[in-house]
């Protein structure tokens, strides 16, 4: 169901029909029929080897979770992951670990993801002795002090202690411990939000610059649509848990069909007031509906400018609109209503 | 027009045990009456410091007002005694504040907190009370207004909740709204609703606003001038045109080049500043951005550059000894004497 036919080279990431719901206690009380979390429901997609696809969608939407299910550090309720052919969620545990040596993630807080008693070299050595990649000590200082250049930090810092370092040099270490193991694929969660802006062109083009060099695939989450932009290839759009729209990054910025991320895109602030008092502002009302009981047919239907009542019964199926661009609304595509 | 708020050599500092922190240190604006400003710098670089001074809500010890004058309706601030500064923070200027420290209190309905608010600044009864706060709920765009009051806290959504700290702060119709950050934690859907709130508010009631944020590019669309902070200092400022179109600090010019726009062709590279913003207890002769500059020339290493018109925009001004040159295409001054 996903562009493969338009497309030869094969995915290194598919992901098919992947639910993960998170049961709720309601009152304290954990209860047997329990109600859920939908923070992914049904999604499918693809990525390439070498590519960047974006994960965009407002807060709650589900991109941390969608995340963390593709690394396994959730197990996803329903559907399946594949990395390079392999279903991730058959795998034992050591084979699990055999693979985390090949996908790795990048976390959103440089403040807290780093642990505050190990030193940056030892942060950034540990995956290299777990995966037992080198033999002696001196050689994991060596790759150690590698690293650290590569990502633009001084070999010389590697006996600081997290907090010696700023938020831009936090999120260095952090990346120089996600390639370590000289992984294929990294899920990057909001990897320069928390930074200030004056920081955050230096780790996007660090990003950028190690994706060339090593041939890297990522997952880029990020609420910040002009970043994502910038550096993806392909775009996913979601919104409580399901995906609206995937598509080429430029079509999605251009030629966006999903009205919502019509509204998405009209609301990024363009730092430009002639280009701002011309553009058109679509003003989404009211706000995002609650996971837990989210509404019927197509979720979006409630603030939707274009909806109309078959919206509130159908669930709009993902469908490729033109090439490589697939859109879920009803009100989009061949047999738009 | 006449000028609502004059804020003259500002300088708010943190004694620490053995060192001073020169949060603010030397800021000078002015607001006229029915306008709209935008205090805009990075993380750390005196924003919320320069508002609370303003409001005199700087906790002494540690901090303290050091310099300045800030004049508000003729009357200057730090002579008031703490009874006019209640009076003033009720009355005349209305704060939404950065950290939830007024944030609302989850065990009060919304009815109770808004009625209480009206209440303890416009002498009414405490039906009168709470017909305002119907009113302020609307006005803030709750609709239903009416029917929400008896809500609590957590029956609000994040974006509802800015709302209703927005109609506190308008519940005693003042002449002046200073909100810290208002969309910081909003989504962009969520912050463009409040940004145009807040627009709304200030035109149908024809009071003034300053915005305070880290992003350029939330303020383009909503304010009438800009003023651009680093390091405890203003740097730059003029009107909304000036600063997006001409800008001549080399930290506005930075800051302007670091993000990706969705209105540019995707390009390949961005160009990041620099190194890290200075300490502010530790200051560096000079230029306090000199560390960061590709611009920098020997003279702004020994002398700190004063706030001075440039170009010929109304009331563009940067600190910055080469801001008023003639640039080249890449931004060096053209004939002046670089080093390196
Ligand atoms: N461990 C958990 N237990 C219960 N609910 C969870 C858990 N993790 C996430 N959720 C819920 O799942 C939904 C999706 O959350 P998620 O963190 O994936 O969103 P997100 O798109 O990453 O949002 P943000 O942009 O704020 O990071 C939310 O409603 C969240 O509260
Ligand atoms: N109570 C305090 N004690 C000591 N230092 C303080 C205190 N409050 C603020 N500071 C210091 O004053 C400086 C300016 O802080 P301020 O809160 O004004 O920054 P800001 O520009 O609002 O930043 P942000 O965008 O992160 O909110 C910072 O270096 C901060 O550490
Ligand atoms: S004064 Fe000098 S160092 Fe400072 S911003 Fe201007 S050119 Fe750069
Ligand atoms: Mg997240
Ligand atoms: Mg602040």
């Amino acid at each position: 169901m996903v562009d493969q036919s338009t497309d030869p080279s094969p995915a290194l990431v598919t992901v098919s029909n992947v639910k993960k719901y998170f049961p709720v206690n309601s009152r304290g009380i954990l209860q047997r029929n329990a109600q859920y979390v939908r923070a992914v429901d049904d999604v499918s997609f693809t990525i390439k080897r070498g590519e960047t696809l974006g994960l965009v969608g407002e807060s709650g939407s589900g991109k941390s979770t969608l995340g963390r299910c593709i690394v396994q550090l959730h197990k996803q309720t329903e559907g399946q992951i594949k990395f390079d052919g392999v279903e991730l969620s058959t795998l034992g545990n050591k084979e699990m670990r055999t693979m985390r040596r090949r996908i790795n993630m990048i976390f959103q807080d440089p403040y807290s993801s780093l642990s505050p008693r190990m030193t940056a070299g030892g942060i950034i050595g540990e995956p290299i002795e777990i995966h037992k990649l080198t033999g002696s000590s001196a050689e994991v200082r060596d790759r150690v002090e590698e690293l650290l250049r590569i990502v633009g930090l001084n070999p010389y810092m590697a006996d600081r202690y997290p907090h010696e370092f700023s938020g831009g040099q936090r999120q260095r270490i952090g990346i120089a411990r996600a390639i370590a193991a000289e992984p294929e694929f990294i899920v990057a969660d909001e990897p320069v939000s928390a930074l200030d802006v004056s920081i955050q062109a230096q780790v996007i083009n660090l990003m950028q610059d190690l994706q060339e060099r090593f041939n890297l695939t990522y997952l880029l989450i990020a609420h910040d649509l002009s970043v994502v932009r910038h550096i993806s290839d392909r775009v996913a759009v979601m919104y409580l848990g399901k995906l609206m729209e995937i598509a080429p990054c430029d079509d999605l910025y251009e030629t966006p069909l999903h009205p919502y991320t019509q509204a998405l895109l009209s609301a990024v602030p363009v730092p430009d007031p002639k280009v701002e008092l011309e553009r058109e502002h679509i003003v989404l009302q009211g706000d995002i509906p609650s996971p837990i009981s989210p509404p019927s047919g197509c979720v979006f239907h409630t603030r939707c400018p274009i909806a109309v009542a078959e919206c509130a019964m159908t669930v709009p199926p993902l469908r490729e609109v033109a090439p490589g661009h697939m859109t879920a609304c009803l009100r989009v595509g061949p047999d738009a209503i | 027009m006449t000028t609502l708020l004059e804020v003259e050599n500002l300088k708010t500092h943190f004694f620490a045990r053995n060192s001073v922190i020169k949060a603010v240190d030397g800021v000078t604006f002015d607001l006229e009456e029915g306008e709209s400003l935008a205090l805009v710098g990075e993380s750390g670089c005196g924003k919320s410091v320069t508002a609370m001074s303003i409001m005199r809500l700087i906790p002494n010890p540690p901090g303290k007002i050091v310099g300045g004058s800030i004049r508000f309706m003729g009357q200057d601030l730090l002579q008031a005694d703490e009874a006019t500064m209640r009076g003033i923070r009720g009355n005349k200027i209305g704060m939404v504040f950065q950290e939830p420290m007024t944030s609302l209190n989850p065990v009060l309905s919304i009815e109770r907190q808004l009625s209480e608010a009206v209440q303890e600044h416009l002498k009414v009864s405490k039906s009168a009370a709470v017909d305002r706060a119907a009113e302020l709920l609307d006005l803030v765009g709750i609709p239903g207004g009416k029917q929400r009051l008896k809500d609590y806290p957590h029956q609000f959504s994040g974006g509802m909740r800015q709302r209703v700290m927005i109609a506190m702060a308008l519940s005693c119709d003042p002449k002046l709204l200073i909100a810290d950050e208002p969309t910081t934690a909003l989504d962009v859907t969520i912050q463009a609703q409040i940004l145009e709130l807040i627009r709304k508010v200030q035109r149908e009631l024809g009071i003034s606003v300053i915005i305070i944020t880290h992003n350029l590019g939330v303020v383009a669309r909503y304010v009438d001038r800009i003023n651009v902070m680093y390091a405890g200092r203003i740097v730059e400022r003029g009107v909304l045109g000036d600063i997006f179109a001409d800008p001549r600090h080399p930290y506005t010019k930075g800051l302007l080049a670091s993000v990706p726009r969705l209105d540019r062709p995707k390009g390949s590279r961005l160009i990041p500043i620099d190194g890290m913003p200075p300490d502010l207890s530790a200051l560096p002769d000079g230029c306090a951005f000199r560390e960061r500059c590709t611009y920098a020339v020997d003279r702004c290493a020994t002398d700190t550059p004063l706030v001075m018109p440039v170009s010929s925009g109304v009331g563009h001004q940067a600190a910055c000894w080469i801001a008023d040159q003639d640039t080249d295409a890449s931004g060096r001054p053209v004939g002046a004497a670089i080093d390196g």
